[in-house]
């Protein structure tokens, strides 16, 4: 990126703001994005599909007093965009006065931004589709040559992007960050007996060289379509529940989804009104911290343009902070965590960063050693989480364990509970957390869940 | 002819430059190619506390170029339509699909639209902001006035007009002006501690006006306000399985979900679908009837002319219980040697059209529902739903209640807490054991995702009872 450039959409956003402000805007902010990104799919050896992206955009949210609206467009012709800011102003005026939209203060700008996250690999910008083609190649040939009962596959899938974000407000800040990820991935299918599974595996990253070899990723997903062969229904019981790492992680999402400021304020969160309260068992601690070397979610500001800092969630399974961005903050009388995420259209609102569970010390083969009758699961299905009630039932798919030992397979059941008797009665946790993931818990068992099958 | 090229003129592209463009994509050994291109207005506003605190506004325009050469497909779009632009993606999308090759000259013909289901001219993204906020004001005030216990009311108003240009690879262009409009409502009913949600909204492509038409937009918030002060008073759902009646409707989604995505003619090519392989098979209970139509007038999913331009239709799926066929995009259908059924879609311009459904429902049979309800010994009845999800390969698939209640002895008597059902695409409708005589479509409200592609879709549903479908609750 040259210096050139900078200025340039620097000079964008200045002329974006000031024809806010002139057409009656009392504050502004607003953001530039570009990016750039190829997808590429081999399937059954054959290239199957190439896809060059490339996309550019404002996103401008003004304020006139207490009233606000946004707006976001692709097209930046100078009358064009005149012509929507003049509208939004408008429209901001004929919005509801409401004390707590406004700018962050401008005393919290006085952090500056964490120096290099390293989040952009320039690796990134020479990589040629033909190379990515190979790689996601070899990734599928892996997968189909681990064992004979692969007999098809969806391909193997390779895509990277890079992007680069301005922002500016009408307090005089200026920030620019830039970024990048790339990511390989397979879904093999297996049959045997006339039954068909399938499954997929990935690997992803910031830099091209922390990707994990294809042949593994390959290798990994057949493993975990094999694994599925054979399924049998189970009966419906209680029993324990092991949530398998990738699943872990959505029932982390879960909670995530709870603490942020959005739900929290408009009270349609079960974790509403709970801060200093026990919410889990006392091994938990949940950190969201965006300042990780090449984390999959770090960035040096939030979507406000502040410096982002760690938050400490849970500690010793006590709620201690929700994740807030300006608005919430003020609704729920507290200051922002910087967490305030954005896209170009729209409103900002709080989410995680790198929400990251700590680990335990027990392996999976360990949490499953101590179960005499229950359930790994290995798959949810469905949107059958409710943040609001806490309600929890989910379709769900993984492997059966008697006495200690993974019996069989077994699909087509749910799983059911509450969230916080889940939290509550967590009664293993594993060591296998999964650092690629921007929420990432590690195993967990869960002491009982109804299992309904047949 | 010319309405054509005044469309496409918007956009800033005249002919000589779609015929560069597509010569330079054409060659003997591309099948298959297409331009499109889309400008999307659209609104968003939201009201929560009382008062309207969002509004926001947008434009976004782009153009996506496609070759495909026999399954492979390369693509290229930007956000900048300009001639030096579009050749620089054809020539990207053809190396893709193959090197070499000579290049040929295409004629640009007339327009290929045959329904007209949307002739909307008061588009809602243009009606006076003061009319969009006036209605979600009161919905507020309605939402609050149904019960006390109502306490946190969020309705929004979302609109949006997309114009489309496709331009074929035997030079066919066709435009079409798509109007889409949605209106929801969530209430949050609290009770001491017990805190519980009720949703419900409608749409489709039509113009503000059809909200107020009838009190439509009372019948949401009523809804809305009823269900959440309903789930105050559920009980646990029951685990296990049990017969299950599905209400009329939005429970639809279990053909969309439990059949639609199997019958994906992509998958069916790959023969990665549970489904493949199976036309001419008895799939479902002879009282099972299933159509995709993508002609209905002004229903969300309805469209005159898929993404890749060609015309929509009614697709039989399912016909006394036997499969007849699959949804195709222009693609999936040349290597699969049946015709296009109208299928193809796409999210936008930034993303390569798949098979995809419009509207997928199930014909009405002969029954009484209320008959059908008697017949059930102990059981559920599931009148509204939230999402679900498929694996297309194993068949799996769910889908969450909303509303939903015990039956016992015929009656229809206690609220349950929202269930999962779980079940396998090609068996559950063997299962089917009545079919009864009130088909309602959804009201609009359905978005389907695929790889990623976020598409309006709407589903239809008489009420029809299930045997042995697996319910997912806590109460064993």
């Amino acid at each position: 990126m040259t210096k050139d450039v900078t200025e340039d959409r620097q000079a964008l956003l200045q002329h974006v703001l000031d024809t806010a402000k002139r057409h009656g805007a009392t504050a502004a902010d607003a953001l530039f994005v570009s990016g750039r990104s190829t997808e590429v799919r081999v399937r059954l050896g054959e290239t199957e599909q190439v896809k060059q992206s490339r996309s550019k955009g404002v996103g401008l949210r003004v304020f006139v007093g207490s009233r606000s609206a946004t707006t976001s467009s692709s097209d930046l012709s100078k009358a064009s965009l005149e012509d929507l800011i003049a509208r939004t102003v408008a429209a901001a005026r004929v919005t509801a006065e409401d004390p707590a939209a406004r700018l962050p203060d401008a005393a919290l700008y006085a952090d500056e931004p964490p120096g290099d996250l390293e989040l952009f690999d320039e690796r990134l910008l020479s990589l040629d589709a033909e190379t990515a083609i190979e790689m996601a190649r070899a990734c599928e040939d892996a997968a189909r040559s681990a064992d004979p009962r692969v007999t098809n596959s969806e391909g193997g899938d390779m895509s990277w992007g890079v992007s680069e974000t301005h922002f500016a407000n009408t307090l005089g800040v200026y920030r620019v960050k830039r970024g990048g990820s790339v990511g390989l991935w397979t879904t093999p299918l297996v049959e045997a007996e006339g039954v068909k599974e399938r499954d997929y595996w990935y690997t992803s990253a910031r830099y091209l060289a922390d990707l994990a070899s294809p042949e593994s990723v390959g290798r990994e997903a057949t493993r975990r379509a094999l694994r599925r062969l054979g399924a049998r229904k189970p009966k419906t019981c209680q029993v324990p529940i092991i949530f398998e790492a990738p699943v872990a992680s959505r029932l982390l999402g879960a909670l995530a989804g709870a603490v942020c400021g959005g739900a929290v304020y408009r009270n349609a969160s079960y974790l509403a009104g709970l801060v200093g309260e026990r919410i889990a068992a006392p091994e938990v601690t949940i950190v969201d911290n965006p300042h990780i070397k090449r984390g999959p979610a770090s960035k040096p500001f939030d979507g406000e343009g502040l410096a982002t800092s760690q938050t400490v969630v849970v500690e010793g399974g006590v709620l201690k902070s929700y994740l807030l961005d300006t608005y919430s903050a003020a609704k729920l009388g507290l200051q922002t965590t910087r967490n305030a995420s954005r896209g170009l259209a729209g409103t900002p609102s709080a989410s995680p960063t790198n929400l990251w569970m700590q680990p335990g010390q027990a392996s999976l083969e360990e949490l499953i050693a101590d179960v005499k009758q229950g359930l790994l699961v290995t798959e949810l299905i469905g949107f059958g989480v409710n943040a609001i009630t806490g309600d929890y039932s989910q379709g769900a798919s993984g492997l059966w364990i008697e006495n200690g030992q993974i019996a069989y397979p077994v699909s087509e059941l749910t799983i059911a509970s509450t969230l916080p008797e889940m939290w509550r009665t967590l009664d293993g946790i594993g060591s296998d957390r999964d650092p690629h993931r921007s929420v990432s818990a590690p195993s967990l068992r869960i002491a009982k869940m109804t299992v309904a099958g047949s | 002819m010319s309405e054509t090229l005044t469309a496409l003129a918007r956009f800033g592209v005249d002919e000589p430059a779609l015929q560069e463009t597509l010569g330079a994509i054409m060659g003997r050994d591309v099948d298959d190619a297409d331009l499109y291109f889309e400008h999307v207005e659209s609104e968003g506003l939201s009201l929560e506390e009382g008062i309207v605190k969002k509004a926001s506004r947008s434009v976004h325009q782009g153009v996506g170029v496609r070759a495909v050469a026999g399954d492979r497909t390369g693509y290229a779009h930007s956000d900048e339509i300009d001639g030096a632009r579009l050749l620089e993606a054809a020539q990207a999308a053809r190396a893709i699909a193959r090197q070499g090759g000579s290049q040929r000259s295409v004629a640009i013909a007339g327009s290929g639209k045959t329904h007209d289901l949307y002739p909307v001219t008061d588009h809602a993204v243009d009606e006076p902001l003061e009319a969009k906020l006036g209605l979600l004001e009161r919905i507020d005030r309605a939402a609050r006035a149904v019960d006390p216990r109502i306490q946190q009311v969020m309705a929004s108003f979302a609109s949006e007009r997309k114009t489309v240009a496709i331009v074929t690879a035997d030079g066919r262009v066709v435009v079409d002006e798509r109007p889409l409009t949605r209106l929801n409502v969530t209430c949050i009913a609290v009770d001491g501690k017990n805190r519980q949600v009720g949703s419900a909204g409608g749409g489709g492509r039509n113009a503000f006006s059809f909200f107020l038409e009838a009190d439509r937009w009372q019948e949401y918030v009523e809804e809305a306000a009823r269900r959440a002060v309903l789930n105050l008073s559920a009980v646990d759902s029951p685990a296990g399985e049990m017969d299950v009646v599905l209400g009329p409707g939005w429970p639809g989604i279990l053909l969309h979900e439990a059949i639609g995505h199997g019958l994906e003619g992509d998958f069916n090519r790959k023969g990665t679908s549970a489904f493949s392989g199976m036309v001419g098979r008895q799939v479902a209970s002879p009282l099972v009837t299933v159509v995709d139509d993508g002609t209905i007038a002004s229903r969300r999913g309805s469209l005159n002319v898929d993404d890749e331009g060609t015309p929509t239709q009614r697709t039989v799926l399912i016909e006394d219980g036997i499969l007849k066929g699959y949804l195709q995009d222009r693609t999936n259908a040349r290597l699969m040697g049946v015709a296009p059924t109208g299928n193809g879609r796409r999210e936008s311009y930034a993303h390569v059209p798949m098979p995809r459904m419009t509207n997928t429902f199930m014909l009405a049979g002969e029954q009484d529902p209320a008959d059908i309800i008697r017949g059930v010994k102990r059981g559920i009845y599931a009148v509204a739903f939230g999402g679900g999800q498929v694996d297309i390969t194993s068949g799996k698939f769910t889908f969450t209640g909303s509303e939903a209640y015990l039956i016992e002895d015929g009656q229809v008597t206690k609220p349950i807490k929202g269930a999962t059902f779980i079940g396998n695409g090609p068996e559950v409708l063997k299962q089917v054991t009545a079919v009864g005589n009130d088909l309602q479509l959804d009201r609009g409200v359905g978005t389907c995702g695929k790889e990623g592609q976020s598409v309006p879709v709407g589903v239809g549903l008489p009420t029809i009872r299930i045997n042995g479908l697996t319910v997912g609750g806590v109460a064993v």
